[in-house]
C-alpha cells in the first residue's frame, strides 16, 4: 500500500504555503511533517483527509479501497478531540467505534481505552477528563476502527511522558502491521521507520 | 445503515443527557401560547378562529431556536470534521442530524399541541387535523432548517441570520399547516388537500434539503 501526493499546492487566505509538493508513504512507513507554525502542516493533513480541496494536485491510495476515497480510509485526529461531554468515556468510544468500523466488534472499546490507560475511567463522563486524558480518548479512536492511514495533526499536546509512549506504541503495531501514519508534530514522537518531510523552507518572503 | 441508525441514536443520548434544546424549545412555546391569550382578551370565539394560526406560528419560532445548535457542537468539538471521514456521506450525516433534532424537538412540540389548543379555545373537531398536520408538517421544518444551520455554521451569532434566510422556505409549511387545521373546523372535506401538499412539502424537503445542507457543510468544512 501506498500513499501518493501528486503536485500539491494550496493557497489559503490569499498566501500560498505549499506549491508543487509530492510525496510517497509506503506501507509500514510513517512520514513526519515539521516546519514553524503557519508552514502548512494541519492544511497538508487536512488535504490528505479529503476535508480540504487542494488548489492543485491529487493525493491517492495505492493499494487501497477503490471503492471509499482516501479519506474514509484514513483515520484523522486533529487539534480537537470530537467527544461529547456529556457522555462518558465508554459511550464515546463506543459511538465512535460503532460508527465508523462497520463491522462493530465490542471488544474494541476495551482494548483501544486499555491501550491508552483509559480503562478505569469508563463510566466517566468525558467533562471531567483532564486535558490529558481528553487528549487520550481522541487518539484511542485510531483503535477503534481499522483504518491503514493514520493522519495525526500534533498528537502530542498535553500528553505527558506515559501517555507518548503508548501513542509511540500503538503508533508501532499499526506500522508493523503495514499501515501508514502521516504526522505533523514540533517533537519528536519515537515512531520506528520514520521519514521527515520539512514544510516551510520554501514559504514567506519576508 | 448501521452508522446512519448510530448517529442518530447519539443525538438523542445527548439531548436526552443535556435536556436543554428540548426544554427551551418546549418552554417556548408554552410561554408565547399562554401569554398570547392575556394579551388578546377573553374573547372565545375569536380566540378559537386564531388558534390555528396562533399555535402554527409559535411552533415554529419554537423550532427555529433549537435549528441554529443542529451541527454547531459539532463543530466546535472536532467530531464534524471526523463524521466527515467516517462511511457516511455528507448528505446522509445532514439527513441524520436533521432527522434527530425533529425526534428532539419537532415531535415533543406536536405532542405538547393539544395541550396548548385547549387555552386557546380550539374547537374540539380540529385536533386530529392539527396534530396530523404539525405530525407531517414539523419534518420540512426540521429538514429544510438543516440548510439554514449549515449555511450559519459559522456565523457568530448565526441564530437571527438563520431565520431571514429560513423564513421564506417555511412559509409554505405554515400556510398549509394552518390551512389544514382551519378547513377541518369549517368542513372535514377540505382538509385532505391542503394536508396533502403538507405531505409533499415534507416528502420533497426530506430528499432534497439533506443535498443542499451536505453543499453548505462541506463549504464550512474549508
Amino acid at each position: 500500500m501506498r500513499l501518493i501526493a501528486e503536485a500539491l499546492t494550496s493557497t489559503r487566505g490569499g498566501r500560498s504555503l505549499f506549491s508543487d509538493l509530492s510525496f510517497s508513504v509506503e506501507g509500514g512507513e510513517a512520514l513526519v511533517l515539521m516546519g514553524p507554525n503557519g508552514a502548512g502542516k494541519t492544511t497538508l493533513i487536512r488535504i490528505v483527509a479529503g476535508l480540504l480541496a487542494p488548489s492543485a494536485g491529487a493525493v491517492r491510495l495505492d493499494g487501497g479501497d477503490a471503492e471509499r476515497s482516501v479519506g474514509e480510509q484514513c483515520h484523522y485526529v486533529g487539534h480537537l478531540n470530537a467527544l461529547k461531554a456529556g457522555l462518558t468515556v465508554e459511550e464515546n468510544a463506543g459511538f465512535w467505534c460503532r460508527f465508523l468500523d462497520q463491522g462493530g466488534a465490542a471488544d474494541r472499546v476495551e482494548a483501544a481505552l486499555l491501550a491508552f490507560g483509559l480503562a478505569e475511567l469508563g463510566d466517566i463522563p468525558a467533562a471531567y477528563l483532564s486535558a490529558g486524558q481528553k487528549r487520550r480518548l481522541g487518539l484511542a479512536r485510531l483503535l477503534l476502527a481499522e483504518r491503514p492511514v493514520w493522519l495525526l495533526d500534533e498528537p502530542t499536546v498535553s500528553l505527558d511522558q506515559a501517555a507518548q509512549e503508548m501513542l509511540a506504541a500503538a503508533a508501532g503495531a499499526h506500522l508493523a502491521a503495514g499501515g501508514l501514519v502521516v504526522a505533523a508534530t514540533h517533537v519528536p514522537l519515537g515512531f520506528a521507520r520514520a521519514r521527515e518531510l520539512h514544510l516551510g523552507s520554501r514559504a514567506v518572503t519576508a | 445503515m448501521n452508522a446512519f441508525v448510530e448517529l442518530v441514536r447519539r443525538d438523542l443520548l445527548l439531548a436526552w443527557k443535556e435536556g436543554g434544546s428540548i426544554g427551551v424549545a418546549l418552554g417556548f412555546y408554552l410561554i408565547v401560547v399562554t401569554l398570547l391569550p392575556l394579551g388578546i382578551g377573553p374573547d372565545l370565539n375569536l380566540l378559537s378562529r386564531i388558534a390555528p394560526g396562533i399555535l402554527w406560528v409559535a411552533l415554529l419560532l419554537s423550532a427555529l431556536l433549537s435549528l441554529g445548535r443542529m451541527f454547531e457542537s459539532d463543530l466546535e468539538d472536532g467530531s464534524l470534521e471526523v463524521l466527515a471521514t467516517g462511511p457516511l456521506p455528507l448528505p446522509a450525516i445532514a439527513a441524520a442530524k436533521s432527522l434527530a433534532n425533529w425526534l428532539t424537538t419537532g415531535v415533543p412540540l406536536t405532542v405538547l399541541s393539544p395541550l396548548l389548543a385547549l387555552l386557546l379555545n380550539l374547537e374540539i373537531e380540529a385536533y386530529p387535523a392539527l396534530v396530523l398536520g404539525m405530525l407531517v408538517g414539523t419534518p420540512a421544518v426540521s429538514f429544510i432548517g438543516g440548510i439554514g444551520a449549515a449555511l450559519t455554521l459559522r456565523a457568530r451569532r448565526g441564530g437571527l441570520l438563520l431565520a431571514l434566510l429560513m423564513l421564506p422556505l417555511f412559509v409554505p409549511t405554515l400556510i398549509f399547516g394552518i390551512e389544514a387545521t382551519r378547513s377541518a373546523m369549517l368542513d372535514s372535506a377540505a382538509f385532505l388537500p391542503s394536508f396533502l401538499i403538507l405531505c409533499a412539502i415534507s416528502l420533497a424537503a426530506l430528499v432534497l434539503a439533506p443535498l443542499a445542507a451536505a453543499a453548505a457543510l462541506r463549504f464550512q468544512l474549508q
